[in-house]
């Protein structure tokens, strides 16, 4: 019987994933953007700035920066199932896959629901992907703030699969 | 009239998020808006080709979208998106600058519908386009 894998090991290779995906894009690190993760549960976080507010006198959120932080979640979310597979079944050595380059997938189009005016504090969101084709993906995304069941808004967007040698369609 | 597009110029201009992306109101008054948002390396979505982040177009194209809303002879007092849908056409070219223009093409009591574009220097072949519903906040 071969030993299971050191848990240390795993949370290592998983973490390094997800760096690869997201660290290197700059508009993610501009919105201060993070992700938490709980196996292969994601949750992103968009801690509050006042460079995010688009309403001053509400020190409301910025619809576009709602938008963005929606559209962020969906396409981590998406590239992070594609690659958690791989991973799980190649068990890549961490520093490897933080040097390799991720084409993340394209945004089609993208539809938000505002629910409720976006509050002067940290947001998260969690995506679900309900359907994953080799070129075509829909991705669902809930954004709350102080309670999980008071959503303050929804995303759903198309995305365009990179192709499998790594080059984006 | 100049009097709503002050007001709404106003509006736009105090917008922390809009400065921070250094949004530019170029052209405003009867229900349309043009903002312009210069090339910025902090703004990337893909790091590979240095194409701008749809989420930055999304922020531009929102802006200009509640600046028609605010500039229409309806002048509402206030205005905050209700729903957004934005289509990506293609990817803006890297180092050009992103122009949305927006017109709020009908308003009731409450709800002002909106239609915007955003083009690069390439201004025949959209980058994106968006339709959005915003809430009217009327005068008292």
């Amino acid at each position: 019987m071969i030993p299971p894998e050191p848990v240390q090991q795993i949370k290592s290779r998983r973490d390094a994933a997800l760096r690869a995906l997201s660290a290197g894009v700059p508009y993610i690190g501009y919105l201060g953007i993070r992700f938490d993760r709980r196996g292969d549960e994601l949750t992103a976080i968009l801690p509050f700035d006042d460079k995010l507010i688009g309403n001053p006198l509400l020190s409301a959120l910025h619809g576009g920066v709602t938008a963005a932080f929606l559209e962020v979640t969906a396409i981590i979310e998406l590239a992070w199932a594609g690659l958690w597979d791989e991973i799980e079944a190649d068990k890549p050595d961490p520093a490897a896959l933080e040097a390799q380059a991720f084409r993340l997938p394209k945004t089609i189009d993208f539809t938000v629901d505002y629910l409720r005016s976006g509050l002067p504090r940290d947001a998260y969101a969690r995506a679900t992907v309900n359907r994953s084709g080799r070129r075509y993906a829909s991705v669902h995304v809930e954004a709350w703030q102080d309670n999980r069941a008071r959503l303050f808004a929804t995303g759903t967007g198309h995305f365009l699969m990179p192709e499998p040698d790594g080059t984006a369609a | 009239m100049p009097d709503i597009n002050r007001i709404a110029r106003q509006f736009i201009e105090a917008i922390p998020h809009a400065r921070a992306l250094g949004m530019v109101l170029e052209d405003i008054g009867a229900g349309r808006a043009v903002i312009a948002m210069a090339y910025d390396a902090r703004f990337i979505g893909d790091p590979a080709s240095g194409v701008i982040h749809g989420g930055a177009v999304s922020a531009l194209m929102d802006t200009a979208s509640g600046a028609a809303v605010m500039c229409h002879p309806a002048a509402p007092r206030s205005t905050a998106t209700l729903d957004l849908r934005i289509d990506y056409m293609r990817p803006a070219t890297p180092g050009q600058t992103i122009r949305a223009h927006a017109e709020c093409h009908h308003v009731t009591r409450s709800v002002a519908f909106v239609r915007v574009t955003a083009v690069d220097d390439d201004a025949s072949r959209p980058v994106a386009m968006a339709t959005g519903a915003f809430t009217v906040e009327r005068r008292p």
